[in-house]
């Protein structure tokens, strides 16, 4: 285990097994957590472990910079090597909040294609729309369960093998309120993940059986449709015009 | 009844319990299905992080209440805010309760409210502290015995 500060970072129990295949490294994604909560970070290191990810968890989005060599004081140059394929943040954390560490991720031409996940315990409906906003990849209300981080796996692993072409075609479905889901199972968000591509105005693909999907919070509309409000839907960060 | 089906009989009636009287939610459950042979102390780990963090957490709060020239409800809040995240996170649902509970006090900047509140969440703590410690206990216990834990949903 090596330290460097706040940042923990741990190989994963499997190193042995992917370093004897090429594809099996390429398949393993690389997720930058985090977290300023210890209790939260370990959970989430347990959740994307177990769902075969690599993981580097650290305590502030100060830490996740430097990790990411984005930060201007200081050159983490050893951590360089290993390729960070998704950053999961928390929102609220002291010193740069999530949505900052979101933004400053985004505006950096080397980092703004990776994929970012915003945690929060609270289930904000401006804040989910601020972040998706600024271009984040889904917002997860806490507690995070595998179900989400195989959801998020799911449409990340897919961004890879397929491109450009997906990443325009995807909407934005993806908030989920904690209180309709059956938390035992991954039921119905996994089904969703199986077709992340909805937009806010057309019905869902046809692949997808879509049952009670997440809905937004009280304050929205409830379409049938995996998709959000229309009328707060943000534009995607990415060149899509998916959503309208 | 062997003695495994005893201790097992045992885990089950008392993990029932806990669920059934609000100490663990689901969430609990989830974090008890993500142990495994690889990772075979994750809840107990992740339980005493908690444990850990619940009690700087209290502390904090009470350091913060007992200031005579002026207590900083945000600074109590911010704290009872973490405690709320974390025992969200393990499942610690009647810490979890008590800490919103707490957090409306925080914002009506009720000094007294916020004192019975405190009191409240470090009594649920040392609960739940209790109640887990016997379930580790009993989940040792099988172990040694040569026994599985049973999983309960």
């Amino acid at each position: 285990m090596a330290r460097d500060g706040g940042v923990t970072w741990r190989r994963t129990e499997k190193i042995d097994r992917f370093n004897l295949s090429a594809a099996d490294t390429a398949e393993e994604l690389h997720v930058l957590a985090v977290d300023d909560s210890l209790v939260d970070r370990k959970v989430i290191e347990r959740l994307l472990r177990i769902s075969s990810c690599k993981v580097t968890a650290v305590d502030s989005g100060i830490r996740a910079l430097q990790f990411l060599g984005l930060d201007e004081e200081k050159n983490s140059n050893g951590f360089n090597d290993l390729k960070v394929d998704l950053i999961i943040t928390d929102y609220c954390m002291p010193g740069m909040t999530g949505y900052e560490l979101l933004k400053k991720v985004k505006e950096s031409s080397v980092f703004r294609e990776i994929p970012v996940v915003i945690m929060s315990s609270e289930n904000v409906l401006a804040r989910i729309d601020r972040c998706l906003e600024e271009g984040a990849e889904d917002f997860i209300v806490k507690p995070v369960k595998l179900s989400d981080v195989k959801r998020i796996k799911d449409y990340t692993t897919r961004e890879f093998r397929v491109g450009e072409e997906e990443r325009t075609r995807k909407g934005i479905n993806k908030r989920k309120q904690r209180d309709s889901f059956d938390l035992s199972s991954s039921s119905p968000p996994s089904i969703l993940s199986s077709s992340p591509v909805s937009s806010s105005s057309s019905s869902p693909e046809s692949q997808s059986p879509s049952p009670s999907p997440p809905s937004i919070p009280s304050a929205s509309s409830a379409p049938s449709s995996p998709s959000p409000i229309d009328s707060h839907s943000p534009t995607r960060r990415v060149k899509t015009t998916s959503s309208e | 009844m062997n003695i495994v089906n005893q201790l097992q009989r045992q885990f089950i009636d008392f993990s029932t319990s806990l669920h059934r009287e609000g100490f663990v939610d689901d969430q609990f459950t989830q974090l008890q299905k993500l142990q495994d042979e690889n990772s075979p102390d994750f809840v107990v780990e992740v339980v005493s992080l908690f444990f850990e963090d619940c009690e700087k957490l209290i502390n904090n709060m009470a350091r913060a209440l007992e200031q005579t020239q002026g207590v900083d409800f945000k600074q109590v809040d911010a704290s009872v805010h973490q405690l709320k995240g974390s025992s969200s996170s393990i499942g610690a649902m009647r810490v979890k309760n008590a800490c919103i509970s707490f957090r409306s006090f925080c914002e009506a900047q009720n000094r007294e409210g916020c004192l019975r509140c405190l009191q409240q969440v470090t009594h649920e703590y040392s609960l739940l502290k209790n109640k887990l410690q016997t379930l580790f206990t009993l989940e040792q216990q099988i172990l040694a015995a040569g026994g599985s834990i049973p999983v309960v949903d």
